[in-house]
């Protein structure tokens, strides 16, 4: 079987699974899967922003907190239903993000990393201080009732908020990929590399670049939204500069550039916190960083560059693609 | 007056925390192009280590030496045992690496010393008085500190051969094996070195913000603003940058907005200070060739 | 006279790529040997291998008598052989002193550095004029100098010399050949060339292995090679 159909059957493979899980797991593990999800979305922006554009992000946990407390004010505040918050959550922080990566495009590796650092820094701190507190509820935060799944379908809330995601998700991942294949994938990419050839090439680096801020941003806030509605609460403290490291940690994990690896990476940050704990819960966070250490020297590309690699291999054995040797086409 | 004087100069003494802090950044920079984020971790480890030598009755100098040496070892443990294996991946899986160091290591401190907060003896006499009633001797005695660190680390760099090879090493591992340079070893060296700087920095900050694991925390990133707002390529800069960050997050918190978000205000005001410059104030921008 | 650089049976790659096969040459002491040969040949791979730089190798290598196949670079550096690798590689970011200094960094005899720094300069002088200049900035015949001479403060018994017409003007090359060539004469250093530009290259050598596609089809003394018309027209070019 070719390798598109064989794609294909394992993408619809992988689709009855996540369709299907559920209906097989308790209500506190189909959170947990739902969190997957939202992570996913988080990561995959990320990844377009960091992983093919090259522009280190450590503050997108503050896009992840304008989305949900845009949706927890809103809920809280006005009238407007819970699935109608998430495209404006989206919007605001395409917005914001776009505007963010304008003065960003005067920074370059390290000291971008600082400026958004210093946003990832600035989210708990802004989000506490008391003459924000009218909006943002102060230390304790907001909370608002948990969505009703609609009553034609046979689901209980934790189960439709899964698949509310698992819709919002699939056309965030349909767009990502389509866009990532084509000439915008390429351009990000090229501008990542060699940015003064994908200049001279024609390519405007500067709306690129921008823009990838402000999509990055929109993934991060739409996710946010989403994570707001299934916890049905904000507060500070849940967007503490750990949760920025966290999704670096992720896309790394997971695979950088890689569309898969927003998966693999999401499953890493949702669940290796709670196995640490199980193992050791003296000192969780010091099996948290041998699994982090143990992770970067087994798969440096991470999980998804180490599927590639060992599919690369299976394809190998193959007689007919044994390796013939080449003539010399080194360099002298 | 009176009071802003005060403030300015308690910024320097804390200035000089950071200063160091940031210097062993730049140290590490320097020989191997990453930044350590683990390093304040590393000074928090190094200062609980001395802790544990006074508390079994060592003098506080012979505790500092024995420290020194004991980072000194440790960074090269790390550097040849942890960084080595994985110097050749991406860069950030290897900044993944120094995450899990840093999350390691204050947790274990945390489980070897436990969370409450311990006291950290001042080696500078309480009662002597220098400048008055604006700095208290161990203020003074910190900058004192620091600038000769850097001092030393300055004349290191420029003056003697060893540190020439560790700057050829970091700029050009492939010519400075031409040379005859140990490549491996003046990375181990640079992370040595920058074991022993942040160890000082721990120590010297221990007695004003008390020993607990995260007490490094808020100064590694204090730390990493200064080294770049002075050039992450410039010991000099990444020095000055710590005491103006120093002065900086003083003020802003007693006549800008209080202690509840000068961390913010000091850090958007670093970030607009590298819009402006966008290779820290005295960085180096290198001619390169496309 | 005997050979201060064999290589014998060589094979080289770069990771599932063979570049050399069964390799065998000779510098001769005191005695200035070219490697010629077109794009892709192998003769940057041949001195890579010799210091064993980023290439896999197998077959022996004997300097002075002594094996170094395997060896660390920086080992077989610190036996005396100074490597002028392709493209410079200068350390850009450091002034050209500082670039000088590093080419001595093994040596402990100070009086005699300090001598071969005069000497440098004097075979050198425009890097004397620019000592305190970041060495990135100079110019490309300018680095080239600089890359020669901070071989020789490694006081060298061989010299590798990779591609150092590259990209230089033709009366520029003439300069820093009359050079190579003093100092092959007058302190008695050998010399591994490797040169794409086969003309200078014959008129500087004593003897000339043509290389292609990672084996030698002909070797003999320069003047011959560089004599004979067909040969010229056949592997070289012109």
């Amino acid at each position: 079987m070719s390798a598109m159909n064989a794609r294909a059957v394992a993408l619809a493979a992988f689709g009855a699974l996540l369709c299907a899980l559920p209906f097989l797991l308790s209500s506190y593990h189909v959170f947990q899967l739902t969190m997957v999800v939202v992570y996913a979305i988080v990561l995959l922006g990320l990844n377009i922003l960091t992983g093919f554009n090259g522009q280190i992000s450590l503050g997108h946990g503050a896009f992840f907190a304008i989305g949900a407390y845009i949706t927890a004010v809103l809920l809280d505040k006005t009238g407007i239903p819970y699935w109608a918050t998430v495209p404006l959550a989206g919007g605001v922080c395409l917005v914001v993000g776009f505007l963010f990566g304008l003065p960003a495009l005067r920074l370059e590796g390290l000291y971008l990393a600082l400026a958004t650092f210093a946003l990832a820094v600035a989210t708990p701190q802004l989000l506490k201080y008391r003459r924000l507190e009218h909006w943002t509820g102060g230390v304790q935060g907001i909370t608002f009732a948990k969505p009703d799944p609609p009553p034609f379908l046979p689901l209980d809330s934790d189960q439709w908020l899964y698949f509310f995601c698992l819709i919002v998700a699939v056309p965030l991942f349909v767009v990502g990929w389509n866009l990532l294949r084509a000439r915008t994938g390429r351009a990000l990419v090229a501008i990542r590399d060699q940015p003064t050839a994908a200049a001279a090439m024609g390519i405007d680096t500067a709306f690129y670049k921008s823009a990838a801020f402000g999509v990055s941003a929109m993934y991060t806030g739409i996710a946010g939204a989403l994570g707001a509605i299934i916890t049905q609460f904000v507060a500070p403290d849940s967007f503490p500069i750990f949760l920025s490291i966290s999704f670096i940690v992720g896309i790394v994990v997971g695979g950088i550039a890689s569309i898969s690896g927003a998966v693999f990476g999401a499953i890493f940050i949702e669940f290796v916190p709670n196995v640490a704990n199980a193992i050791s819960d003296a000192a969780p966070w010091a099996i948290y960083g041998v699994f982090l250490i143990g992770c970067m020297y087994v798969m440096p590309n991470g999980a998804a560059g180490l599927v590639r690699t060992l599919l690369e291999r299976a394809r190998a054995w193959r007689p007919e693609r044994r390796k013939l040797l080449s003539p010399t086409g080194e360099p002298r | 007056m009176d009071a802003l004087l005060h403030q300015v100069l308690s910024g320097l003494a804390t200035g000089g925390i950071y200063a160091s802090i940031a210097l062993a950044l730049v140290m590490i920079y320097q020989a191997t192009h990453h930044v350590n984020f683990a390093q304040g971790e590393l000074a928090m480890f190094s200062t609980y280590i001395a802790w544990t030598q006074i508390d079994a009755g060592f003098p506080y100098w012979v505790a500092f030496v024995l420290t020194l040496l004991f980072s000194f070892v440790m960074g090269v443990l790390i550097e040849r045992i942890v960084v080595r294996p994985i110097e050749n991946a991406p860069v950030l899986s290897i900044v993944i690496v120094f995450i899990g160091l840093l999350v390691i290591l204050n947790s274990v401190a945390g489980w070897i010393y436990g969370y409450t907060i311990k006291s950290f003896p001042s080696p500078f006499p309480e009662n002597a008085r220098l400048f008055g009633s604006y700095m208290s001797p161990h203020e003074i005695g910190m900058i004192a500190v620091t600038l000769a660190v850097l001092l030393l680390v300055f004349l290191f760099f420029r003056f003697t051969p060893l540190g020439l090879a560790m700057r050829a090493a970091a700029q050009n591992p492939v010519s400075s094996r031409l040379v005859g340079i140990r490549v491996g070893w003046m990375l181990a060296l640079g992370w040595g070195l920058a074991g022993s700087i942040g160890a000082v920095a721990g120590m010297m900050a221990a007695p004003i913000v008390y020993l607990d694991p995260n007490m490094m925390s808020g100064v590694l990133l204090y730390g990493f603003a200064a080294a770049l707002v002075g050039g992450i390529d410039n010991p000099w800069g990444a020095a000055l940058g710590g005491f103006i960050v120093g002065v900086l997050e003083n003020l802003a918190g007693a006549y800008v907005v209080g202690t509840e978000i000068k961390l913010t205000v000091a850090l958007v005001i670093i970030v607009g200070v590298l819009l402006v410059r966008p290779s820290g104030l005295f960085g180096r921008t290198l001619v390169t060739r496309v | 006279m005997p050979a201060i650089l064999e290589t014998r049976a060589l094979d080289a790659g770069y990771g599932p790529t063979q570049v050399l096969n069964a390799l065998s040459i000779a510098v001769e002491e005191g005695g200035i040997t070219a490697l010629l040969g077109a794009n892709g040949a192998g003769k940057t791979t041949t001195l890579r291998s010799i210091c064993n730089m980023l290439v896999h190798a197998s077959g022996e290598i004997r300097f002075a008598g002594e094996r170094i196949d395997g060896r660390a670079t920086e080992d077989i550096v610190r036996l005396g052989i100074g490597h002028v690798p392709d493209g410079r590689g200068t350390f850009t970011g450091l002034s050209v002193e500082e670039n000088l200094r590093l080419g001595a960094y093994t040596r402990r005899d100070r009086d005699a550095v300090a001598a071969d720094y005069e000497r440098v300069y004097g075979h050198f002088p425009r890097l004397r004029e620019r000592k305190r200049q970041q060495a990135g900035t100079l110019s490309g015949g300018e680095q080239q100098m600089l890359a020669i001479a901070r071989a020789l403060m490694l006081r060298p018994k061989l010299l590798l010399l990779d591609e150092p017409s590259f990209g230089l003007a033709p009366i520029l090359v003439q300069e820093i050949f009359a050079i190579l060539r003093a100092i092959n004469r007058d302190e008695h250093v050998s010399m591994l060339l490797v040169e794409q530009n086969a003309n200078m290259a014959l008129q500087l050598a004593d003897h000339a292995y043509l290389l292609e596609t990672g084996r030698i089809v002909m070797h003999g003394p320069a003047s011959v090679i560089g004599g004979d018309e067909s040969v010229r027209r056949a592997y070289l070019g012109y």
